[in-house]
């Protein structure tokens, strides 16, 4: 590896071009490419995806037992495996025990169900925090778990990627799967907030 | 990949949370060209990763209290590594050629 020379003054942006004009010179890279790559995961690849899955698993007992003895079979059923998403391990939460996912050593996230990872997910505040107390990390984000709530924290710094199966909230028991989809939010498949009634 | 869904629906991706997937434009570009290579078999995933977990580590072990985060210049960093590991560019190349672009001259991208 080489990194020339005053490489901190260059700013990323002209490093980047110049990368990509290097790469397509030699047939590598095809801007084009690129370009539908991009418009991919800023518009299509996003958190509906895993929140479908997690409806599915709400209104079908059948599909959440296989969804949760087999994460990754269960969801390439629905067709959202892919680039850093190809195997799942999905966790549920239940009044007692409460799963939460972080990546320690950089930003493991499973892109075709969630998108890509928001800021926070990132950050190496809540890397390095959240394994050490995670009930006061999710406090100051919002979840309020009561101490005899079993609290686990899995790392997706490996090939497996992490999926939160959310509670179900009370009171949506006459939502369509659909309906429910809406409610899902990406935290909460993250493990970092619960799914609210409508 | 995966199925189409509904840009517009209500957990619509990605602004639906608040936030842009890439704050500016060069991170998209750095994304996208790390997802070809890989998509083109010119590095492993693991391989990647790797790469990125080295220079995040660099960075937390070396970093002051008020070093600025910035994930996609360690995306951008990891990407040099590993391009430099598979093919003949490294990053003297790349910091010629972004001197090279430094010095055009203003507005060379307006069309006369």
């Amino acid at each position: 590896m080489t990194t020339g020379e005053g490489t901190q003054r260059i700013p990323s942006s002209l490093r980047t071009e110049a990368l990509e004009q290097l790469l397509t010179e030699r047939g590598l890279v095809d801007p084009q490419t690129l370009d539908a790559i991009i418009a991919t995961y800023e518009t299509n690849v996003g958190p509906l995806n895993g929140a479908k899955v997690v409806a599915k698993a709400w209104t079908d007992p059948g599909y959440r037992r296989r969804l949760l003895a087999d994460g990754t079979a269960a969801i390439k059923d629905l067709g959202f495996l892919g680039v850093q998403t190809e195997y799942v391990n999905v966790v549920e939460n239940t009044p007692h025990s409460h799963h939460v996912v972080v990546c320690t050593l950089c930003s493991c996230y499973p892109w075709q169900l969630l998108g890509l990872p928001p800021s926070w997910y990132k950050d190496p505040a809540y890397r390095a925090r959240v394994v050490r107390e995670p009930r006061k990390v999710l406090s100051e984000m919002g979840l309020d778990l009561p101490d005899d709530v079993k609290i686990t924290v899995h790392d997706s710094s490996s090939e497996v990627r992490w999926l939160v199966l959310p509670e179900r909230p009370m009171g949506t028991e006459q939502l369509s799967e659909e309906q429910l989809a809406a409610l899902v939010t990406r935290e909460a498949m993250v493990g970092v907030a619960k799914v609210e009634a409508p | 990949m995966s199925a189409p869904v509904d840009a517009d629906g209500p957990a619509a991706p990605p602004r639906s949370n608040g936030e842009l997937v890439f704050a500016e434009p060069w991170e998209s570009r750095a994304f996208g060209m790390a997802v070809a290579l890989y998509e083109a078999g010119v590095f492993s995933w693991p391989q990647f990763q790797a790469a990125l977990i080295s220079r995040i580590e660099r960075w937390q072990a070396t970093a002051t209290e008020r070093a600025r985060w910035h994930y996609y210049e360690h995306w951008l960093g990891a990407l040099e590594d590993v391009v430099s590991g598979c093919i003949d560019v490294d990053g003297d190349d790349i910091t010629a050629r972004a001197r090279a672009l430094a010095e055009r001259p203003a507005g060379h991208d307006h069309v006369h």
